[in-house]
């Protein structure tokens, strides 16, 4: 329809302009040389004061690597990559350790202070010891574990979680301070060899957040980790535990830009979650990398392992994602339900402009008795932009009574796009039951008129059609995430309008 | 006011409005009636810049703005409404949402400060009750799982919350009862005023009993052929489109 095509050129004059989080800082770096093998691997290790038994994991993680094959079934195109073309360790000058946020770059801050992360709150950055206990009014604290490259440099709110006996600091920290926590459970949801990007991240992983929640313990704010990537040619391998005990309840917010870049460059993250009896475990990503130009130059490889293992009778894991940014997303947070009555939750919003290209989806494996899984996909597909969403449901034998319901709705703005669903589902249990429903639409003409009409422009038609599509989504992510995530949904789809 | 000259239009290629001239002062409403494909429809997207339809030759104005140069929404923001033949649905936007974003784009296009939430509930419980519209009607998708009815009278509400200038509405009577027809036309009455005028397209003469028009025009195969005032309405209802024609 020529009408279509005419608001489509309309809207990409207005957009592709501009990610508003395109800066670079200047800080001095302590660069491992370029190249990936055993040394290097002993080098990170080394850098970070760490124990042998963890050194023996990270090399056995890269032997596992070297005989692995970078993974190609996924509906998405890049060119080869150099893995010895890249750095794997950079991070801040070190001065001894921050201990509180004057001892961190101010560099740092002001980057935070621009891309509006909360730490730029001043009752919250002068309470990294106390004063984060009296948190502005109206808001609920979020707790932030900032990961600036490849370093924590910041961490608030940990008097008061402290208190609480709960741990939440870098993994390093963890490493040396709660060492025979991690080792408990470091590679036990997602193991070295599970795939060869995990494998990479085992073998490399510079930092990361650890959370643990003693039993019964419900942990009183967000728990969040803004993450960024900062120097050219650094891969970040971020790896994240979290561990929730017995009775335990918590919320993680995790979310990211990234400066403007040339050249492509590789994230491969590797979270992992336990829940144990009745705990609750709630996971929220808002993704925002740096998703390459208009022309699909540059932009963030985001290779990323999430699973969470619901090791308890009645415990819970719930992924909420926005992903918005990335030119590649390959990722699928899972549950694995081995608890019985255990229950796992996936709700997904993931857009794909100009270039970007997303398969991303999730696994449910239902192995306890009376497991129940829900899993809701919104896809959307602007420019050029090719989203698919790939998702398994597995019942084992013994998972009697278990239930999955999956929908998957696909958005489709302009007609140089694509929308893919690939829904796998192995039920070997009679008693199981399992639902699937799936839909594709487009922003219809008279949608986006009968708005206009109303008054509205036509791009905040457009942002107000989409996140009406995303609604079930959005409304998992909690208050403070939400309103950035409405606002990302109509940022990602500015000049799109078709 | 609104001025219309010569206008003529074409929908792919096909000429749908052939000449139309029209003035509807401010302060008056005017009854367009035709019968099917005679260009009710095309006329009114066409006035409220609806894409899809390539303007051939003539003008339209309002209050002396050029309408056909503006966008959909600077239309809206100069006082225009259009009522819907067939309401879109939005699913997953609330109504209540959408018609404060709407109101406040509205507002703002007018220089007047926009509402908050509480400003925005009270007018809306205020203009529901006027519609008989029950209050549970702004938490759900806009016109989505609404009869047709409901739809109908989400319009009027739109329209009232609004308070346009000059409103067109679209056959806003088809599939309505005697019921949702009489609050419909209450709607409309109600703001009936020397700055509101209306341009009243429907088929049928029904809905002209309770909005009482001060012109009824006759369009037939995309020209006005006859106008006059409302007894010609009642004339058309009894003699058919055909007695027009004729004569």
């Amino acid at each position: 329809m020529p009408a279509v095509t005419e608001t489509i050129d309309a809207v990409h004059s207005v957009t592709n302009s501009t990610y508003k989080y395109g800066f670079e800082t200047d800080i001095d770096m302590d660069f491992a040389p370029k190249g990936l093998n055993e040394d290097i691997v002993r080098f990170i290790s080394a850098k970070k004061g760490e124990p042998e038994w963890l050194l023996e994991w990270r090399l056995k993680a890269f032997a596992l690597w070297k005989t692995m094959a970078e993974p190609r079934w996924a509906a998405v195109k890049f060119p080869p990559i150099d893995y010895q073309d890249a750095y794997y360790y950079a991070a801040p000058k070190k001065k001894d350790g921050p201990k509180s946020l004057d001892e961190v770059d101010p560099e740092l801050l002001r980057t935070y202070e621009k891309l509006g992360i909360p730490l730029k709150e001043q009752a919250i950055l002068a309470g990294v010891e106390g004063a984060g206990e009296s948190p502005a009014e109206g808001r609920m604290p979020v707790a932030v574990d900032a990961v600036f490259d490849s370093v924590s440099v910041a961490t608030t709110f940990k008097g008061r979680l402290e208190k609480e006996g709960i741990i939440f600091c870098s993994i390093s920290e963890a490493v040396r301070n709660h060492p025979e926590l991690v080792r408990q459970y470091l590679g036990t949801v997602v193991p070295q060899g599970d795939n060869f990007y995990a494998a990479l991240n085992s073998a490399v992983f510079t930092d990361g957040s650890f959370v643990y929640i003693p039993k019964g313990v419900r942990c009183p704010m967000e728990l969040s980790t803004y993450f960024r990537i900062n120097a050219k040619s650094t891969g970040q391998f971020e790896r994240t535990l979290i561990i929730a005990d017995a009775g335990a309840h918590v919320s993680y917010l995790e979310g990211c830009t990234a400066p403007m870049r040339d050249e492509n460059q590789l994230h491969a993250a590797v979270v992992e979650l336990v829940a144990l009896d009745d705990a609750t475990i709630k996971y929220s990503t808002v993704q925002n990398w740096y998703p390459g130009d208009e022309n699909g130059k540059g932009g963030i490889y985001n290779f990323v392992t999430k699973r969470g293992a619901c090791r308890g009778a009645r415990s819970k894991i719930s992924w909420t994602q926005v992903e918005t940014g990335s030119s590649i997303t390959w990722k699928y947070p899972s549950c694995i339900l081995q608890g019985d009555d255990s229950v796992g939750e996936f709700y997904s919003v993931a857009i794909t402009n100009n270039w970007q290209q997303a398969d991303t989806g999730t696994k449910m494996f239902h192995i306890g008795k009376n497991t129940r899984s829900t899993i809701i996909s919104k896809g959307i597909s602007a420019g050029q932009g090719q989203n698919t969403y790939r998702g398994l449901v597995k019942i084992s034998p013994k998972a009697s009574g278990a239930r999955n319901f999956t929908q998957c709705d696909s958005l489709l703005i302009g007609d140089k796009c694509g929308a893919h669903t690939v829904p796998y589902i192995e039920n070997r249990c009679m008693t199981a039951k399992v639902e699937h429903e799936a839909t594709t639409s487009r922003i219809a003409e008279d949608q986006l008129f009968y708005c206009r009409q109303r008054g509205l422009s036509e791009e905040d038609a457009v942002g107000l059609i989409v996140n009406g599509f995303c609604r079930e989504v959005l409304k998992e992510l909690p208050m403070e995430f939400a309103v950035e995530a409405q606002k990302l949904l109509q940022i990602s789809l500015e000049g799109s309008v078709g | 006011m609104l001025k219309i000259e010569g206008l003529t239009a074409e929908v792919e290629g096909k000429e749908i409005l052939k000449g139309i001239d029209l003035e509807v002062p401010t302060g008056e409403i005017h009854a367009i009636m035709g019968p099917n494909g005679s260009g009710k429809s095309t006329l009114s997207y066409v006035l409220s810049g609806r894409e899809g339809y390539e303007i051939t030759g003539g003008s339209a104005t309002f209050n002396g703005q050029d309408l056909l140069a503006m966008e959909p929404e600077e239309r809206a923001a100069a006082g225009l409404f259009l009522a819907f033949q067939y309401p879109v649905e939005l699913p997953g936007v609330g109504n209540a949402n959408f018609l404060r974003t709407a109101l406040n784009a509205i507002r703002r296009g007018k220089g007047e400060p926009e509402l908050d939430a509480m400003q925005f509930l009270k007018l809306a419980r205020e203009r529901m009750k006027a519609l008989s519209m029950p209050e549970d009607m702004l938490k759900r998708g806009v016109n989505v799982g609404f009869s047709g009815g409901e739809k109908k009278r989400n319009e009027v509400l739109q329209m009232a919350l609004l308070n346009p200038s000059l409103a067109i509405l679209d056959e806003t009577d088809s599939g309505l009862d005697i019921d949702a027809l009489k609050i419909v036309a209450e709607g409309v009455n109600a703001m009936r005023g020397p700055n509101f005028s209306s341009l009243v397209i429907t088929h049928y003469q029904r809905l002209l009993d309770y909005i009482v028009p001060d012109r009824v025009h006759v369009l037939m195969n995309g020209r006005i052929v006859q106008s006059g005032g409302p007894e010609l309405a009642k004339q058309l209802e009894a003699g058919g489109y055909n007695s027009v024609q004729a004569a």
